[in-house]
């Protein structure tokens, strides 16, 4: 069994084993076999981050197995550069959420934790499969956890966000299964997704290829205006739903863009590239706008999370080095930036029961260590230079500017939003003076808290203060990306 | 004349028929109230007829017996072996429901079932016209009394009533058809008749018109939109456990004498009929998905959706022959066969788990009675949750890959028509799932109404931890079904 395989199934296998334990009169022991198989599927990266070879955009720990002979379907999976931050980074949200759930969720212990920790396999699925139909059974099998995820322990609207999030993201990946059968039968009778990026195509086809993979990576990113299934979602979904939906799903249809759309369709991507710019735009500017306007924490940041994926799609769409790489540093830093975030909200809604931010103000008062913490995430999630949020940002930017200058200054301007909300919720939940009295009873994080706090604000600080390691290993698969996304397919 | 080799062809069913006819006698002697000697005898008989059906299926021969009457292939091999199969589960899931609502009282309900076996092996081995329709009689007559088993209960009297009217009026459209047919071409054995058709010689008018009649027949019998108003009815009529039989296991008859009548014996009428198919299975698609949202009543919803399902099945059948090659019919008609096998795996499973919700006194048929199952009982929530994923085409699930091959068999064939047709087909499959995600919904989601947990007999909970272990496997790894259908697709339309 290869690196990959264990990195996939190592949860999965403890998730399994989770679900069949039963009630909940073991929800101690179930607690701590979740941390165990969470922690195992961490560290079962750590190979795959030491052996990891820089410098080269091809696919590494390569594993290739016919899986369905009958459709030429193989179980090949691969990570390059692009791909293989995503996995160490589930593996470490999925650390975290378990713990943030230990005293929080008392109901259900097994099937929580079990949850969480199939999704958390299924998600480095989807990053490492290299056959489209296996990236399409991870990809819509993640459906099913995070559906039951929301639905059961999520808030008093659960159902209709649990619905609303299945349905959304299912009617764009079934275009896309019918788009992904189109590719097999062009290419003769392979779902090799490396085939499919040699396989030539004509103006038409490629047209139709990309819109059909847009419907599902647009809703799933999610870009204006097919955004709004994220905000409702989120104020349902339980914490650890929220954080591991902002911080690792709505990746995935990121991850999509770079792995189907722009190197099978690239004629197609580079004529509606103005499209796609023009809604990453929209998403920073207007998203970023309503935003501000906000009443309710979790849908605040919800939209902020729009607004920074907007920055990614538009680093992709701009086609240069710094822009894809950009886009792919962001990613990353908005996985833990917005976990940090939507924990941080946990934290308070645990105590308080309340997501209004007029429920609370001068909650530095009563929690000292919690504030220094959530100023710390606040600044990240405008882009303080020294978090992470600054350096995939700064290089978007940057590299739009290259391209073209207004989009560039366009971009920038967005940034002023991201700090003018973030910082305004910062002051009215944390700073002024004590207005109630559920304030006054906050008791700060206990030690349990503190060590997701921690964990975040080491990781925010480390990839904003030194992120070489992240950039080196994708500057050659984002190389090789462009030279091929610019060289035509037509024939 | 007729050899030994005739009898080779048919062994199974004559064990079938001498067991039925034994354990009829044999259970004027029982007493017990669960009849268990008459189940036992049952299910053995039944084991022993799926393995053999199994066991000529592996050799991949074709014998015809009593001059081209009845045909054995790889094809109705593996049918009559699923078919077997489906209907011990079937037995094994009914029991428990059968006897606490006194239709136990009599061995009817074993014997009827074995009858109805009987008459779906002869629909698939049938190689004559009249043969067929011999076999379809014997099934649709034992499900119309098996309907009618609790004959003190009003709504399964008045769906027996419907069931048999409307049975009534689709057998005469089929044998009407079969005449017509036997008319032009001078034949009721298939062979003769895909000469005949194939030569050009015969009236094309006369042709297409049976072939009308035969479709809709056909229809008829698959429960298609326009003629599915009898599955709704019928379905929640029908005693839970009679409606798993006539749901579940004569679905592969039903798939085996379209493909007998439509492509054996039609072939060279195949632009005729899959235009015919195409809007049958288009109106499925859209009604039976529409119409299922709708639904309070759980085995009302199953039917929609079985309707919606044969439209995927039919959706299969269409591909066959494209622009006049038949070269990819193997592909089509396989992934037909596929779905089918996958759709009665997982309606199996999913009336099990209602069977065994029900108590005496209480049907569990409205979907609001599974509410909070997962509290009452994770297990049964989670089987049924498998079905229900399964069904709406989630990955990774068995349905999926149905689904999948259905839609490849559209798509490869580059044609914009098709493959517009594939579209058509995904996106109703994501109104069905609105209606499958609800039942998950009141299952996982809703508190639960009553605080019993659910037990059930061992040899229930073991059939259906090993169906619902068989939908996760084959979700996980369902080459293996895939390329039995295709060989026995292959094999069989190659001879």
């Amino acid at each position: 069994m290869g690196l990959l395989s264990l990195a996939i199934w190592t949860p999965i296998v403890f998730g399994v084993v989770l679900l069949a334990l039963g009630r909940d009169e073991h929800a101690k022991v179930v607690r701590w076999i979740a941390l165990i198989g969470a922690v195992c599927g961490l560290l079962v990266t750590w190979p795959l981050y030491t052996g990891f070879e820089i410098g080269t955009s091809a696919m590494q720990f390569v594993e290739n197995v016919s899986w369905i002979e009958r459709f030429n379907i193989h179980y090949h999976l691969g990570l390059d550069g692009i791909s293989f931050w995503f996995v160490p980074l589930t593996a470490f949200i999925t650390v975290i959420v378990v713990i943030a759930g230990w005293e929080v969720i008392t109901e259900r212990v097994n099937q929580y934790m079990g949850a969480f920790l199939i999704l958390s396999g299924l998600m480095i699925g989807v990053f490492s499969a290299l056959d489209g139909m296996l990236f399409y059974v991870f990809f819509e099998a993640t459906l099913i956890p995070m559906y039951l995820i929301i639905g059961i322990w999520g808030g008093p609207n659960k159902i209709y966000a649990a619905f609303k999030f299945f349905l959304y993201t299912l009617l764009g990946s079934l275009l896309t299964l019918v788009a992904l059968i189109y590719l097999y039968a062009a290419s003769g009778g392979s779902f090799d997704i490396q085939t499919w990026h040699k396989l030539p195509l004509g103006s038409t086809a490629q047209t139709l290829l990309f819109f059909a993979f847009f419907a599902a990576f647009a809703v799933k990113v999610p870009m204006w205006p097919v955004h709004t299934w994220l905000p409702d979602v989120h104020v349902e979904a339980p914490t650890g739903g929220s954080a591991v939906l902002a911080a690792i799903m709505l990746k995935l249809g990121a991850y999509g863009f770079l792995r189907f759309s722009m190197p099978i369709a690239p004629d197609a991507s580079r004529e509606w590239a103005w499209l796609i710019i023009g809604l990453s735009l929209t998403a920073v500017i207007y998203v970023g706008l309503v935003a501000m306007v906000q009443k309710d924490m979790k849908k605040l940041v919800a939209y902020s999370s729009v607004a920074h994926m907007g920055f990614v799609t538009l680093g992709f769409f701009i086609f240069n080095d710094l822009g894809v790489a950009g886009g792919l540093v962001q990613m990353i830093a908005h996985g833990f930036v917005s976990g940090a975030m939507f924990l941080s909200i946990g934290v308070l809604y645990d105590r308080v029961h309340s997501r209004e931010i007029a429920s609370y103000g001068g909650v530095v008062n009563t929690m000292p260590k919690f504030a220094a913490f959530a100023l710390l995430f606040s600044m990240a999630n405008c882009g303080l230079p020294g978090t992470a949020g600054f350096v995939g940002e700064w290089m978007v930017i940057l590299g739009a500017v290259q391209s073209n200058f207004w989009l560039g200054l366009l971009a920038a301007s967005a940034l002023i939003f991201g700090a003018a909300y973030t910082l305004w919720m910062f002051k009215r939940v944390y700073l002024g003076p004590v207005t109630n009295d559920h304030v006054r009873e906050l008791t700060d994080i206990n030690a349990r808290e503190f060590l997701i706090m921690t964990l975040l604000a080491i990781a925010v600080l480390a990839m904003g203060l030194y992120p070489k390691p992240f950039t080196d290993v994708m500057n050659a698969s984002v190389t090789d990306l462009l030279q091929h996304v610019a060289a035509s397919k037509l024939n | 004349m007729i050899d030994k080799l005739s009898w080779i062809t048919i062994y199974p069913e004559v064990i079938l028929l001498a067991m039925a006819s034994v354990i009829a006698i044999l259970d004027l002697g029982v007493s017990s109230p669960r009849r268990t000697a008459t189940y036992l005898l049952t299910v053995i008989t039944l084991v022993v007829v799926a393995g053999m059906q199994a066991l000529y299926a592996d050799s991949g021969q074709t014998f015809y017996g009593f001059n081209g009457m009845v045909v054995s292939d790889p094809m109705g091999n593996w049918l009559k072996c699923f078919a077997s199969v489906a209907v011990l589960v079937t037995l094994v899931y009914g029991r428990p429901y059968a006897s606490e609502r006194g239709m136990l009282r009599g061995g009817e309900l074993f014997t009827l079932s074995l009858f109805a076996l009987l008459g779906m092996f002869v629909m698939i081995s049938g190689n004559n016209f009249l043969l067929i329709y011999l076999g379809l009689e014997l099934l649709t007559l034992s499900s119309y009394a098996l309907v009618a088993l609790r004959r003190d209960h009003a709504t399964s009297s008045e769906a027996a009533m419907k069931y048999f009217v409307l049975g009534a009026l689709a057998s005469g459209f089929l044998l009407y058809g079969l005449s017509m047919l036997y008319g032009a071409t001078g034949s009721l054995d298939l062979g003769q008749v895909f000469k005949a058709v194939g030569s050009g010689q015969v009236d094309h008018q006369v042709l297409v018109f049976g072939l009308v009649f035969v479709v809709a027949g056909l229809a008829f019998k698959l429960g298609v939109v326009p003629f599915h108003m009898w599955v709704p009815d019928v379905y929640q009529g029908a005693p839970t456990a009679v409606t798993l039989m006539i749901g579940g296991a004569p679905k592969f008859a039903a798939f085996a004498i379209v493909i007998r009548l439509l492509v054996e014996g039609l072939l060279p009428l195949a632009i005729d009929w899959q235009q015919m198919l195409l809007v049958l299975s288009v109106c499925s698609l859209l009604i039976g998905n529409l119409v299922g949202v709708v639904q309070t009543n759980l085995k009302r919803m199953l039917a929609y959706s079985t309707i919606s399902q044969m439209g995927f099945v039919l959706l299969g059948l269409i591909p066959g022959v494209v622009n006049g090659t038949t070269l990819p019919a193997a592909n089509a008609y396989s992934s037909a066969m596929f779905y089918v096998v996958v759709y009665v795996l997982t309606t199996l499973a999913t009336f099990g788990v209602i069977l065994l919700l029900a108590r005496e006194g209480f049907e569990s048929e409205e979907i609001s009675d599974l509410a909070g199952l997962n509290q009452r009982s994770p297990f049964y929530a989670a089987v049924m949750s498998v079905c229900l994923f399964s069904m709406a085409g989630i990955p990774p699930l068995a349905g999926f890959y149905a689904k999948l091959s259905v839609l490849q068999a559209l798509v490869t064939t580059g044609e914009n028509g098709y493959i517009a047709l594939a579209v058509f087909a995904v996106l109703m499959s994501l109104i069905g799932a609105f209606y499958y995600l609800r039942v998950v919904k009141v299952m996982y989601f809703d508190q639960p109404l009553t605080a019993t947990t659910v037990s059930a007999p061992a040899d229930v909970r073991i059939v259906m931890s090993i169906n619902a272990a068989l939908i996760l496997l084959l979700g996980l790894l369902p080459g293996g079904l895939m390329t039995l259908c295709a060989r026995a697709i292959v094999l069989t339309l190659g001879s």
